[in-house]
């Protein structure tokens, strides 16, 4: 065997190290069910669970809390996950910027107890980077 | 002609011209024998890349006057562009959106193109036809054509009109003619000026890493399979710097920009870039000893292709829509999706069959490489390289396998690593602890031909930089053993770098390059390891504000989250070693050079102008009188937040937020610099001065002097009663009476005085002007004077008063990230600059198609 090919060899090993680590630091696509489960078990890995907010008739968002003045670090709102399961989602980090423009979020972390606690919200705004849902009406209202 | 029909018009003519352009230099290419036809075919090539490049610029010209001239009759100037914007930030409207990027990559392989066929006579037959076949793909995703019958779009054009673009409206039923007044605007994260630069640069990188795939694709196709390396190596050292310079300019913008906190987030939209980078700079080395070792030059041939195809696969990726939901900042799907794959696959079917026909024509190596060759340490310098980006590629990816296992019917819910940074940074910190070591070994092995037995040379730089870590280590306080190996690997890259230069290459400049660039990454590291390793919240300590009842908040483990601190304006808190006190708001008017309280002005709404409404004096000079209309940038707000350390020194910091209607409210930070370190701040909640205040329902007091009430929760004391000859804002004249009342409002650390006034004027009419405390959220009004109980009545509201919630980071040596980027970018260009030398040199002596002749200055490497 030639040292060409024992280093390859090296290398292969290497890049199915790299894949099998993938693999396990990979986190999952899951609900609320799940995360309660997982809670239950006592594991303490994070999820990502994907949500709708809860919105009223005219488009409020339902549930949500931030007052900065009793705690600026505490944000809180109602998910409605794919299964339609509700759960309170509990932000200890300032409001998000977007969040009230946003309608669907990511949110990941793990279930404490009565609701979900998570670290990072990812939000999907419809008007952000493309315009396929303008505001076009409002905007027009105003200027004929 | 309207301005549309002529973009789209010179968009099918470029696609033809390039498809034309293509057919010609294949036939051209193909027909070796008769000279003077394939010189017709050739003549005709150039001529119709010309007119295709002639025909691209047009496309842009067209594009940026439809955005300049405000035609907001037209989709794209609507949505990506708006009247208030300065002609700077048009630029960026016009690659905001998808197809105008696109048009910046096509743009720049134009130009590019041209250069190419104007300075390599030799191959420019077989080079261009794959070049000018991926600029007919590439336009292609603008041509916006649908193939009738088969409901299929070819690209999206960015010539449509609104009407073409939402036909769904409502408005085309009562006006058919009807015109937007004004456009959508740009996202205000863009509306920075590194946004101005960055896409451009990165798009030129882009385009440039063709160049030596195309090369390679000619070499395979013509069985010159070494001679390919020549003009190739400098087009990968070129697209080395200007793909490295567009990376770094987007992780600057960042950290100015965004309130990710930092210059680098593993976000897929980076990794995407990031990868392709690497790849190409683990293929330049391999490059650089291709010739002499087969190994290293079928290695070259794979990642020379790889670098160009990650190209192809991270404009996939970030176009496609495939990342969804796990970036937060990619492209939504065009609909392009199938035609970016179609490409991608396109490519790889082509170089894959084009090497494994040559393959075997390959040279061997007859004997195996010693491990005291320069070869063997460049080589493996370039394979730990290669490791690291498919580190990066794997999870970054996953979104991919995902869509594969569901269209094969299984199902695949991974997701990405919960914490991006801490993820990446755990595998690519050793990585580049390799990399570097290596980068120093290697540059002894090339410069100092070390040999067996011979190792001693190695020691010095060895000893030299142990110390030196030594010493960084008990004094910079590292405690973390993968910091302590990165930082370890770094100073000895530095030192052995450092080393060459002065002893061997005696401060050439010209052969420097490598060496340079080696001392620029290695400080980067250092700069990144201070930087992000022992960055330090300093909000943190600010305990003891934060009011919560519930216990739940106050427990110890949640201590670590509340890194955000609320401050009343007006009012110190400290925050670590600084005494921070907000401002207020401001605002920044287009021809003051310092910003300006907000309620100095009154915005108009819907429009960027505003109203002064008291004269607007910076220092001595005074800008404009009251009433006047000024030019504002109506979204920004500025929090001002004034930071007093302890000995006695004052900066003043400016967060910005901005409002944005369709947007959402946007934050960026303001950074104070200092030589070692810089301190960053963000507003993560501030006020919107545009919005209406709230004050509470009216409360009437009734008070004699020297009484104490509450107003608020403030305890306040009407000190006096007296009269005045002056009140602000009212001319008195001499029969008119005018009273002012003081009174003093406590509050935690200091008093406040508020002083309403009450005139009476010759025809008996009462003026009560109120006096409103921002500092306080209060508003006093003197309503009435009882001369027979000698009792005073005021009338007081109040608001809520105006905070922010800020965040700070220091982040030490950040300037060393900066410098080892600036050092890196220069060894860089050294090296670019002395590989066209030699490519020119042989060129101009007519042996480039020659093989295994040794050049004249290609001998000493």
């Amino acid at each position: 065997m030639k040292k060409v090919h024992i280093f390859g060899l090296i290398v292969i090993a290497i890049a199915i190290g790299i894949i099998v680590s993938t693999y396990g630091n990979a986190s999952t696509y899951s609900n609320f069910t799940e995360a309660e489960e997982l809670a239950k078990e006592g594991e303490t890995t994070e999820i990502h669970v994907v949500g709708k907010l809860k919105k009223d008739v005219t488009g409020q968002i339902v549930g949500m809390k931030y007052d900065p003045v009793m705690d600026v670090n505490h944000f809180e709102f109602m998910l409605v996950d794919t299964n339609k399961v509700v759960k309170k989602v509990v932000y200890l980090s300032p409001k998000p910027q977007d969040f009230d423009k946003s309608e669907q979020v990511v949110v990941i972390g793990r279930m404490q107890g009565d609701h979900f606690e998570c670290n990072k919200i990812l939000m999907k705004c419809p008007s952000k980077y493309t315009n396929e849902k303008p505001d076009f009406k409002e905007a027009t209202a105003k200027r004929m | 002609m309207t301005l549309g029909n002529t973009g789209h018009l010179l968009v099918i003519i470029s696609f033809v011209t390039a498809l034309v352009a293509t057919y010609a230099y294949l036939r051209a290419t193909l027909l070796t024998t008769d000279t003077l036809q394939n010189n017709t075919w050739k003549h005709f090539a150039r001529g119709a890349f010309y007119v295709h490049a002639a025909a691209i610029i047009g496309v842009c010209t067209t594009l940026y006057l439809i955005i300049y001239g405000h035609h907001f009759e037209y989709h794209y100037a609507w949505s990506h562009s708006s009247r208030a914007l300065p002609w700077y930030y048009m630029i960026s409207c016009f690659w905001e959106g998808q197809e105008g990027s696109f048009m910046l990559w096509m743009f720049w392989q134009a130009v590019l193109g041209v250069i190419l066929i104007r300075t390599n006579k030799v191959w420019e037959t077989p080079m261009m036809t794959v070049y000018a076949l991926v600029q007919a793909f590439l336009t292609s995703m603008i041509l916006g054509v649908v193939i009738p019958g088969l409901d299929f779009k070819i690209g999206s054009t960015p010539f449509l009109t609104m009407r073409e673009a939402m036909p769904e409206l409502p408005v085309w039923a009562m006006n058919p003619n009807f015109i937007p007044k004004d456009g959508n605007g740009l996202n205000p994260l863009l509306q920075n000026y590194w946004m101005v630069i960055h896409p451009p640069t990165l798009f030129l990188g882009f385009a440039l890493t063709l160049v030596p795939f195309a090369y390679l694709m000619a070499g395979l196709w013509q069985k010159q399979l070494t001679e390919w390396l020549r003009p190739a190596l400098p087009w990968m050292l070129l697209t080395g710097v200007i793909l490295g310079v567009g990376i770094l300019m987007g992780g600057y913008w960042a950290y100015e920009t965004l309130s990710f906190n930092s210059y680098w987030s593993w976000d897929p939209v980076e990794n995407a870039v990031y990868v392709p980078w690497l790849v190409g700079i683990a293929a330049l080395h391999t490059m650089i000893i291709a010739k002499k070792n087969a190994t290293a030059l079928k290695t070259s041939v794979i990642l020379v292709t790889a670098q160009f195809i990650l190209i192809l696969y991270s404009t996939f990726l970030t176009r496609s829509g495939i990342l969804g939901n796990s970036s937060v900042h990619s492209f939504t799907d065009l609909g392009l999706s199938g035609q970016l794959l179609m490409y991608l696959l396109a490519f790889i079917a082509v170089s894959i069959v084009l090497s494994v026909r040559v393959w075997k024509l390959m040279p061997s190596d007859k004997e195996e490489t010693s491990a005291y060759s320069r070869e063997f340490w460049l080589f493996m310098g370039a394979t730990v390289i290669c490791l690291a980006s498919f580190q990066v590629i794997v999870p970054t990816s996953i979104p991919v396998w995902n869509s594969i296992v569901q269209a094969l019917g299984g199902v695949s819910k991974l997701a990405p690593p919960t914490d991006a940074i801490s993820y990446y940074t755990k595998f690519q910190l050793w990585f580049f602890a390799a990399i570097t070591i290596l980068s120093g070994i290697g540059q002894y092995f090339w410069w100092k031909r070390v040999q067996k037995g011979k190792m001693q040379d190695l020691l010095t730089p060895l000893w030299i930089s142990l110390f030196i870590t030594a010493l960084l280590i008990t004094f910079g306080g590292i405690n973390k053993l993968p910091y302590i190996a990165l930082l370890t690997a770094a100073v000895f890259s530095l030192v052995a770098n450092t080393t060459i230069i002065l002893g061997i290459l005696r401060g050439s400049y010209r052969l420097s390059g490598g060496a340079i660039t080696h001392i620029g990454v290695a400080l980067m590291l250092i700069g990144i390891l201070w930087s992000s390793g022992y960055q330090k919240v300093v909000s943190l300590n600010a305990s003891g504000l934060l009011i919560s009842k519930e216990d739940f908040f106050t427990k110890e483990d949640n201590k670590e989250n509340k890194e955000n601190v609320l401050l009343w304006v007006g009012q110190p808190t400290r925050m670590g070693d600084y005494l921070l006190t907000y401002r207020g708001p401001r605002t920044e008017i287009r021809d003051v050079p310092k910003y300006v309280p907000s309620s100095w002005v009154d915005i108009i709404e819907g429009d960027f102008h505003a109203v002064c409404l008291k004269d607007i004096t910076v220092g001595e000079k005074t800008y404009h009188k009251k009433g006047d209309t000024v030019a504002v940038y109506p979204e920004n707000v500025f929090y001002e937040v004034e930071y007093r350390e302890p000995s006695g020194r004052i900066t003043t910091l400016y967060p910005r937020v901005q409002f944005n209607e369709r947007m959402g409210m946007v934050t960026s930070p303001d950074i104070k610099r200092e030589l070692n370190k810089d301190l960053y701040s963000y507003a993560m909640v501030g006020s919107n001065p545009g919005e209406a205040e709230e004050w509470s329902p009216t409360e009437n007091f009734r008070v004699a002097i020297q009484d104490t009430f509450f107003v608020n929760d403030f305890v306040a004391v009407l000190e006096s009663v007296s009269r005045t000859n002056a009140v602000e804002g009212l001319s008195l004249n001499p029969n008119d009476v005018a009273v002012k009342a003081q009174i003093k409002v406590l509050d935690k650390e200091r008093e406040y005085i508020i002083a309403p006034t009450f005139a009476i004027n010759q025809d008996r009419m009462v003026m009560r002007k109120p006096e409103v405390n921002e500092d306080l959220g209060l508003r006093v009004q003197f309503m009435e004077i009882d001369p027979k109980t000698g009792t005073f009545n005021f009338a007081v509201n109040s608001k809520q008063r105006d905070y922010i919630v800020m965040k700070a980071v220091e982040k030490p040596l950040i300037n060393v990230l900066w410098v080892g980027t600036l050092v890196l970018v220069i060894g860089f260009i050294l090296s670019t600059i002395r590989r066209f030398r030699e490519f020119r040199l042989t060129r101009d002596k007519g042996v480039e198609l020659e093989s295994s002749k040794p050049s004249v200055v290609g001998s000493r490497q």
